[in-house]
């Protein structure tokens, strides 16, 4: 089944409430609350999720600092696609070091809200909550020097209270296993 | 000299098809097999993967053999995670192990 509608830069983002690894319930902040948000959709078994892994958390400890918040939400169907169990969510997050909750979105509703499209996918919201970047954490899934440059750029415009250059990029990934 | 059966296949949640495919040729062609001669097939139901033991998109195979084997991988209709010799996990299998792959099926050793 397919996204229901298309998230649009510059509306304000859809509510985002869901529980973490340790069942611990994470939320949007509230408008004013942290300079900026970052929110990526992704999962435990595609190729481009885990390849840009890496590059993504790295942003999160360099703009820990600045008062960014980054949520990440896995929507895929964990039933056919076991590797995205809520389970196996927790057995990454204990065997890695993640610096932001990893959230079950079960019902799938969130996925659909934000039309969240592929693995990963990056939205960066302004601090009243306004979708100001929504794409692909930089142009090469296979090149990690290129260190998420799309999505810092962004976080860099928005935190000096400016426009992204590049608003929007098509994000690259493996299609989300709605059900 | 053998010519080997190159099977690709692929589903549509992931978009590495192309790449594959061509990546594929390129090596067959490399090889002096002729690249217009890969049975590309889509899998597109659980039962197709059943049927083809399809662990995951792309899979290339050789000879009958897939280029990276997965034993313990489930089936089913998903994007396949490729270990490159570096450490870095791609959806696309090592140009090099395809090749190899190739030779080695032309050579006798599927």
């Amino acid at each position: 089944m397919a996204q229901a509608s298309a998230t649009k830069v510059g509306e304000l983002a859809p509510p985002l409430e869901l529980r973490d690894t340790d069942g611990a319930i994470h939320a949007l902040p509230t408008p004013g609350e942290v300079p900026a948000t970052v929110v990526v959709w992704t999962c435990n078994h595609c190729p481009y999720a885990l390849a840009w892994h890496d590059r993504i958390v790295q942003v999160a400890r360099d703009y820990e600092g600045r008062g960014v918040r980054f949520l990440a939400v896995n929507s895929n169907d964990a039933e056919r696609y076991p590797h995205d169990s809520l389970e196996a969510m927790r057995e990454r997050v204990a065997s890695e070091d993640w610096p932001f909750p990893y959230l079950h979105d079960e019902t799938q509703e969130a996925a659909r809200a934000w039309a969240a499209q592929v693995t990963p996918h990056v939205y960066v919201l302004d601090p009243e909550l306004r979708i100001r970047y929504e794409g692909a954490p930089d142009a090469d899934h296979m090149d990690p020097g290129l260190d998420a440059a799309w999505l810092r750029e962004a976080l860099d415009a928005v935190l000096a209270g400016s426009d992204p250059q590049r608003p929007a990029t098509d994000p690259v990934g493996c299609s989300i296993k709605w059900k | 000299m053998r010519t080997p059966r190159v099977e690709l296949l692929w589903w549509e949640g992931c978009p590495s098809t192309d790449a594959a495919l061509a990546m594929l040729r390129e090596e067959m062609t490399s090889v002096g097999l002729d690249p217009e001669a890969i049975d590309v097939r889509e899998v597109s139901t659980d039962t197709d993967a059943e049927r083809e033991e399809f662990v995951g998109s792309p899979t290339i195979r050789v000879g009958g053999r897939d280029v990276q084997p997965l034993p313990d991988e489930p089936i089913g209709l998903s994007c396949r995670v490729y270990r490159l010799p570096d450490g870095r996990i791609s959806p696309l299998p090592d140009r090099a192990e395809v090749r190899q792959t190739l030779t080695d099926a032309m050579k006798g050793g599927d």
